[in-house]
């Protein structure tokens, strides 16, 4: 065979370096399930949010000054004066807030379809430690453009170690650098922000992911694809990872985007959640802000913190809201890992669970009135029974016997025929406008059909 | 499954319960493409704020830029007297007079509009009135015990509280004009207005070009979209 002078300098580095090995070990011949859906989209999301928050960082370090007495213009700086200045600023803003939306769903997931469950504990755990060292990330991110509720945000959890019994003074002093936030924490917390801990969440990340493909993805039917291989000892129900999932993700990055790009262009403040209205007051050690509020992802446990009415207790409960977590493989008993199978309890439980993390989560935006602390706490107990609880409704759950090959669930393609009939079902003709616009709601189809989707639902629940 | 529902009902009861509280907001009407009233808004700002406050994250040069007027008519009409086309909006005042004539040091308004809103701008600049009790003689429905002056006064007039009792307690229901100012009431507001559309613009100097920009690229990441997904229907079709 006739060789140019590029492939000869191609073969020339794989002879030396297991790049062919490395490619199919991760993507040409790693079989993955051929039924993932929706859900499954947010673990590579995830590492794009991951990259985007990587080069937008580099690019707003060039200007950033960390320095109490600079930090904040330079933010304005960045944000006026600089060339796309305020593009890459929203963009690293709002991938903030969209990396906590995507590893949230990315957690659900999980708990959708057992994806925690043995053999896929020890994956779990690096994603579990993932989300604690995106935290910190998030934290420590957040004091940097130096406004009044990145200072006063700041104040209040690092005197949260102050709570710790003995050391507790010392500890949170040890962290500051000094008695208040000063110049010396966002002098650190910019050192952890751009280069420890990115360099932690890189190696999660890579642990997280060899250790996935060590034992093989998860799907929606919660079967293990190995069981069935053919001659060749690939697996009946899967496929290979690259090209069939590559191109499918990118349809996923695609819709990603748009939303993304709606928000960076039409709404990067999102009314306040993702650049809270304080933040454009210049930190202030002098003025407490008459309310101190996180930034959404972390409200439901600032609002189990405050449920708890000992401080210290609270720190626990806050600290114990996440490390219940790391401990779901081994709370869960359940014999079958997907909610196909799984018995009604498991589902009712986790629609409670839902409800009390978005709850918790409105809550911790709210100022802490007697009647929102009542229901935090109802929503606090709610959240920690459906952990602590678990050992014991699902070791008795009812499940379904599950298939020993995956199913075939209709896609949205298939369904697109149902979603016209039922739109023709809510809505009549109306004589005069044209197109579209000719047809009205109709209130007795809508009925119909909202009561046989509720029906569904309750259905869907046992 | 009907107790599971009734659970729902009741913890979704006290979510309507905690809105409510504080003055309600008078509702500002600006337009940021309107470059008329973005340029009167700048000239009102010279005028009546730059004297304690600075905007010091915006340029001449950038408003003549932005409003699309010549540098020359930016230094004779807006700006005040001596300033370069690249100085930033700075204040006269200094922070130690500021101190000892107000106690504090006005803060600087780049970013007011981002911090409090356009609407209580508006109702803020508008919710002076009379209370002699007070040491400048003014105070504000919408910020107690203001350490400002109304700086408007001669064009606004002076107004009056209105109270009403809510629940055993003194409220200011409204305010009404004792002596009418040099500016009829509509004017007045147009004033304000103008005023608070160049702060909204002040805040964030490159919103227009953002929202404008903003469609070309959902555009492109559209076609993007459509592209990723026939790929992926080309590369799908084998596998059932």
């Amino acid at each position: 065979m006739k060789t140019n002078r590029w492939t000869d300098c191609g073969n020339w580095v794989l002879d030396r370096f297991p790049l062919t090995k490395f490619w199919n070990e991760h993507m040409a011949h790693y079989y993955a399930p051929k039924n993932f859906n929706f859900w499954y989209f947010f673990g590579s999301l995830a590492l794009l949010v991951l990259v985007n928050q990587f080069v937008t960082g580099i690019l707003l370090t060039m200007n950033y000054k960390p320095d109490a007495k600079l930090a904040f213009d330079s933010v304005e700086y960045i944000m006026r004066e600089v060339n796309w200045g305020w593009l890459i600023r929203y963009m690293h803003s709002t991938g903030a807030s969209a990396f906590f939306i995507v590893i949230y769903l990315h957690m659900f997931r999980g708990l959708l379809y057992g994806s925690f469950k043995q053999p896929r504990e020890l994956i779990w755990i690096f994603g579990m430690l993932l989300f604690v060292a995106l935290m910190a990330e998030a934290f420590m991110g957040y004091l940097l453009p130096w406004g009044q509720m990145s200072y006063w945000g700041a104040q209040v959890i690092i005197s949260l170690f102050s709570a710790i019994p003995v050391v507790g003074e010392e500890l949170s002093l040890w962290i500051r650098g000094d008695y208040v936030v000063s110049d010396a924490t966002l002098n650190r917390f910019f050192a952890f922000h751009v280069i420890a801990v990115p360099l932690v969440l890189v190696l999660l990340v890579l642990l997280h992911i060899i250790a996935l493909h060590e034992v093989g993805s998860n799907n929606p039917d919660g079967i293990d694809i190995k069981k069935n291989k053919d001659a060749n000892g690939i697996p009946l129900d899967g496929i290979p990872f690259h090209p069939y999932y590559t191109v499918k993700d990118l349809v996923g990055f695609a819709v990603f985007m748009f939303f993304f790009a709606v928000v960076i262009f039409y709404m990067p403040e999102m009314g306040g959640f993702f650049l809270e209205h304080a933040n454009f007051i210049p930190a202030d050690p002098l003025k407490t802000p008459e309310h101190i509020a996180p930034v959404w992802y972390f409200t439901p446990f600032y609002a189990i913190l405050r449920a708890v009415p000992d401080k210290f207790a609270g720190v626990i409960a806050m600290g114990g809201s996440i490390v219940v977590l790391f401990l779901l493989p081994w709370l869960d008993r359940s014999k079958v890992r997907s909610i196909r199978y799984r018995g009604g309890i498991y589902k009712k439980a986790l629609v409670l669970f839902v409800i009390s993390f978005i709850g918790l989560g409105y809550l911790g935006t709210q100022p802490a009135t007697p009647g929102a602390t009542a229901v935090a706490r109802v929503l606090t107990a709610v959240y920690f029974g459906f952990f602590l609880l678990m050992p014991i409704y699902t070791r008795w759950e009812k499940t379904k016997p599950v298939p020993d090959r995956l199913t075939e669930q209709p896609s949205l393609e298939d369904r697109i025929p149902d979603f016209i009939e039922t739109f023709n079902e809510v809505t009549v003709k109306t004589e005069g406008k044209s197109g579209f616009f000719r047809r009205k709601l109709n209130y007795q189809g809508l009925s119909a059909v909202s009561i046989r989707f509720l029906k569904k639902i309750k259905g869907s629940l046992d | 499954m009907k107790r599971l529902l009734n659970t729902l009902i009741l913890l979704s009861l006290p979510f309507g319960v905690f809105a409510g509280g504080g003055v309600e907001l008078q509702r500002a009407e600006f337009d940021l493409s309107d470059k008329d009233s973005l340029q009167r808004g700048a000239k009102h700002f010279v005028t009546y704020c730059l004297g304690c406050h600075s905007a010091k994250h915006i340029r001449y040069l950038r408003i003549s830029l932005d409003f699309d007027i010549e540098k020359d008519k930016v230094l004779k009409d807006i700006a005040p007297e001596g300033a370069n086309i690249f100085d930033k909006m700075n204040s006269a005042m200094n922070a130690h007079d500021a101190e000892k004539w107000f106690g504090i040091m006005p803060p600087d308004l780049s970013l007011i509009s981002r911090s409090r809103g356009p609407d209580w701008l508006y109702s803020y600049l508008k919710g002076f009135y009379s209370d002699s009790s007070k040491p400048l003689g003014v105070n504000n429905v919408v910020f107690p015990d203001v350490g400002m002056p109304n700086v408007l006064w001669q064009l606004q007039g002076e107004q009056k509280p209105v109270f009403k009792k809510v629940g055993g307690q003194q409220v200011i229901d409204k305010l009404v004009t004792e002596i009418p100012g040099q500016l009829p009431e509509q004017d007045f507001d147009r004033m304000i207005n103008d005023l608070v559309n160049f702060l909204v613009y002040v805040g964030e100097p490159g919103q227009l070009e953002r929202r404008s920009m903003g469609k070309y690229v959902l555009f492109f990441i559209f076609m993007i979209f459509i592209l990723a997904y026939l790929l992926k229907r080309e590369y799908w079709k084998d596998i059932h």
